[in-house]
This record gives structure tokens, sequence and C-alpha cells, in this order.
């Protein structure tokens, strides 16, 4: 296989005396879809803010593109080509839709305004929401603004995307609405690195599953084998449980 | 109650342009206290909420917290003293200690600028603490750096957040400015007292004081809140293009959620 876009070695975080994340390892390629699964508490969205540098990890590499980006340098442009949906959407209320995915390809990317507004209504309309260019967060709905934020997020041309349980603030009924954007994204060939706890859409989607249970990944294997054929008590245990809910 | 009239009439005619001078320097002294004492505010308040990492030089963070020390310093200072005390110490401390003589007028507009400072870089400060996490968040995930955050996001929320509070200090400063008459500022009171001490008419012209003042701030509090509703921007939103809508679960919903 080609070299991957974002290789974890050793990654150590604790707040305090409280190790959250124990030695991780693990690779990205492009075009591949890792989904994260493990209880809550385990570490995952840890790992995500570490990826993406809202935590600043106490130990181990982030490669990025053979680049070990914990070494300083361009923090701000990696940031760019790394991006994240959050399960709160964090849409900037002070903008509307449209301003929303403009304001990053503007100010970071140094894009014009023609070319930033012609990308974002590009990939507005990929997630459906187009017509709403003009409305405020506070005039959507939750799976408006979680479709929107991934916009916002594509808008930057990103070379990975990370989602940290993005449909887990949504009401049901909207849940189907965000997944589905997510599915014609991982069809796309967008690698993606994706926290969840919908075990199906996880089982549909991942070219591979990571298991985590306190700090430490347990398993890291296809869909077919992880769920057919978990490795560990604790893996059989915790999808026991979820796919019972 | 015919002689009342007779005497504001009389200290109308008379002293009428005396007045409306008065009034101008209050407006004046509101305006810039206010608005240099929120400049003043803004930046201790972007200073005090700069991100000090543990990764940061010795050097950087000592540095920090020294200037850091000073500016709490200034704000404690200016909070816990009157207003009137730090007219009279800077005028005449500057004055006794460097031989100066300031201009009144100038002197009031610098110190109610300053003490404005000390309250609105409190203000400042929680305005942007109140702004979500998240918001942070968003705007560090797409690679903005620290200042370009604060100047595209969070600001215009932490700033529309505190204009009840600057709104409110513009009108404590069109009443407070009248404890700089203690330096011969030539605001309003200084000069209703003068109408008042040539004419003997006391009650009548601190009456007139009395409905000026109320009238400039009852309009500046209803003008504060046209702009805040201005602020907000519209209720509604236009639809882009004239697409049918997409899906099903499109339907226009809104809701603060
Ligand atoms: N800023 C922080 N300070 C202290 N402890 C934290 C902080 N953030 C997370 N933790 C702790 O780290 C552990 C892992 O948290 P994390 O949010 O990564 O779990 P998670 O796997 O995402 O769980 P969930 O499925 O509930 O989202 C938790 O025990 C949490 O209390
Ligand atoms: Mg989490």
């Amino acid at each position: 296989m080609d070299q991957p876009i974002i290789q974890i070695k050793n990654l150590k975080k604790a707040f305090g005396q409280r190790e959250v994340l124990k030695n991780i390892n693990f690779d990205v390629h492009k075009g591949e879809v890792v989904t994260i699964i493990g209880s809550s508490g385990s570490g995952k969205s840890t790992l995500l803010r570490c990826i993406n540098l809202l935590e600043t990890p106490n130990g181990g590499q982030i490669l990025y593109n053979s680049k070990n980006i914990l070494e300083g340098g361009k923090i701000h442009q990696y940031c760019a080509k790394v991006g994240m949906v959050f399960q709160q959407f964090n849409l900037f209320n002070n903008m509307n839709v449209l301003e929303n995915c403009v304001v990053g390809q503007m100010k970071v990317l140094k894009c014009n305004r023609q070319e930033a507004e012609e990308r974002a209504k590009k990939y507005l309309d990929h997630v459906g929401m187009l017509q709403y260019i003009n409305a405020r967060p506070r005039q959507l709905s939750g799976g408006q603004k979680q479709r929107v934020a991934i916009a916002r997020a594509l808008s930057m041309e990103p070379d990975v995307l990370l989602f940290d349980e993005p449909t887990s603030a949504l009401d049901p009924e909207m849940v189907g609405e965000v997944l589905k954007v997510m599915k014609d994204l991982a069809a796309s060939g967008l690698t993606m690195l994706v926290v969840t706890h919908e075990m199906g859409f996880a089982r549909d989607i991942s070219d591979r599953i990571v298991f985590m249970a306190d700090g430490i990944i347990l398993e890291d294997s296809t869909p077919e084998e992880l769920f057919n054929n978990p490795k560990h008590e604790r893996t059989r245990a915790f999808l026991t449980r979820a796919m019972d809910k | 109650m015919g002689e009342f009239f007779n005497s504001v009439q009389f200290i109308l005619n008379n002293y009428g342009d005396l007045l409306i001078k008065g009034t101008g320097v209050t407006i004046l002294l509101a305006i810039v206290g206010t608005g240099v004492g929120f400049l003043i505010g803004l930046l201790i308040g972007i200073y005090k909420t700069i991100p000090i990492r543990d990764e940061d030089s010795a050097i950087k963070k000592a540095l920090y917290k020294i200037f850091n020390f000073l500016l709490s310093a200034y704000i404690e200072v200016f909070r816990s003293t009157p207003m009137m005390v730090q007219a009279s110490v800077i005028f005449y401390g500057s004055a006794w200690i460097f031989g100066l003589r300031l201009n009144p007028v100038t002197a009031g507009m610098f110190i109610i600028s300053i003490n404005t400072g000390a309250y609105m870089a409190e203000i400042v400060r929680g305005g942007i603490i109140s702004v979500e996490k998240g918001q942070f968040e968003a705007t560090h995930s797409i690679g903005m750096t620290h200042f370009q955050s604060m100047l595209y996001v969070v600001l215009p929320q932490a700033i529309r957040n505190i204009l009840p509070a600057t709104g409110n200090q513009f009108i404590i400063n069109i009443k407070d400015s009248c404890v700089l008459s203690v330096i011969s500022v030539t605001e309003l009171f200084f000069q209703t007292k003068s109408a008042a001490g040539a004419t003997f008419d006391y009650f009548p012209a601190y009456f007139i004081a009395c409905v000026i003042y109320f009238v400039l701030c009852f309009s500046i509090t209803q003008i504060l809140r046209y702009v805040e509703m201005k602020m907000d921007g519209a209720d509604t939103y236009t639809i882009y293009g004239t697409e049918p809508v997409i899906n099903g679960a499109d339907t226009l919903k809104r809701g603060d959620k």
C-alpha cells in the first residue's frame, strides 16, 4: 500500500494524573474510511482532538505525509487540511450559512471571494443545503446545522475529515439525513476518520474499524472480522451491548 | 406655580446658551469616555484571554504575568475609588508633581476614559469568555490563528453580547460626568450651578438640568435598543434559488436548538 496520510505512533495524552491515551498506534491511508468505536470515556474524542491539535499530546508522534506535526512548523496549514465535524456543530453564530463556508477559505487559504463562494455553494449543494445560504445557524434544525458544518469542512478541501459523533446530538428523525451525506462522502473517496455509536452505519461504510478501550486500541480490523469474529472478550461484550440498543 | 415657570423662562432666556454648551460638554464627555473606555477594555480583554500554554517559553510566560498584574492593578484601583476623587488626584496631582496646567475638559475626557476602561475591561473579558468554547474550536479546526479567530468569530459575538452593558456604561457616563465639575469641567451640572448661583433660583435651575439629563438618557436607551435589534438581523431569511425542496426532512424548520 502507499504511504499513509496520517500515522499515529505511540501517542500519549494525560489530563493531570489521568492517562486518557496510552500508546496509540494506527494509520489512515488515502481514501480510507476508518471508524473508531468504544465505550464512553475510552478516549475516542481525545484521540480525534489530539489529531486535530485541539489537545496537545504528551508523547508520541503524529505523522502527516511522513512529517511529524508535533515538532512545530506550519500547524495552521496542517489544521486547514485536516477538517473536523463536531457533535455540537459549532457553526459560527455571527455568520450566515454561506459566510460559514467562505470565511476559512478566504482567511486561511487566501482564496478570493468569488472562488470561495463558488466552492462553498458547490459543497452546500452536495449536502442539500444550497437553498439555505442566507439563513443564520439559529434558524436551522440540528440536522441542517450538521450538514452545513460538513459543507464548511469540505469547503476547505481537506485531505482528511474527522467526525466526532456527528449524529449524537440530533433528534432521531434527523440522524438519517446526516448519515446519508456521510455515506455519499465515503463513496466519493474522501478520507474519513469517524467516531460513532451508530454500529450499523459503521459496518456499512468502514474500510476498517478500530475498537478502543481505556485509552488503548484493542482491535483494528475489517468490519466483517470485527463484527463476526471479534478477538477480544471486551469487544464482544461491547458489540453485544451496542447491538441490543 | 406661575413664579416657577417665570423663573424657568428667565433662566432659559439668559442662561440657555450656557446650558446648551454644558449639555454639549456632557455629551462629549460621555461619548469620548465610553468610546475610548470601550477600546481600552477591548484591548485588555483581548490581552487577558490570550492562551498561554505549558510549552511556551519561560520569558514569554513571565512577561505575560507581569503585564497582566499591572493591568489588574489598574482595573482594581479605578474600580475601588470614586471618580470624583480620581479626578481631583489626577488634576491637582499633575499640577503638583509635574507642574502641568491641564485644560479641565481635556483632563475630564482623560479621566472618564480611563475610569470607563477599567469597567469595560472586565465586561469585555466576560463577553469573550461567554462565547462558547466550540466556536474557538471550530475556528482552530479550519486552521485560523488565535488572532483571526478573535477578529472574525469571537469578538463579533462578544461585542454583541456586551452591547447592553456598554449602553449602560454610556448612560452612567452621561450622569456621572457631573462629578467632574469638581475640577471645573464646564459640563451641564457645572453650568447649572453657575446659573443657579447667579439667579438664586436654585430649584428651577436644577429642575431644568434634571429634565435635560432625563431626555438625554431616555433617548439614548431607545437608540441602543434599536441598534441591538438591527444587529440581530432579520428573523427570517430568503431561500436561495428556486429549486424545489430537496427531500422531506428539508422543510423550513426554525427553532433555537
Ligand atoms: N479536558 C479534560 N480534562 C480532564 N479530563 C478529560 C478532559 N477531556 C476528557 N477527559 C477525560 O478523558 C476520558 C476520555 O474522554 P473522551 O471524551 O476522549 O472519551 P470518549 O471515548 O470520547 O467518550 P464518549 O463516547 O462519551 O464521547 C474521560 O474519562 C474524560 O473524563
Ligand atoms: Mg466523545
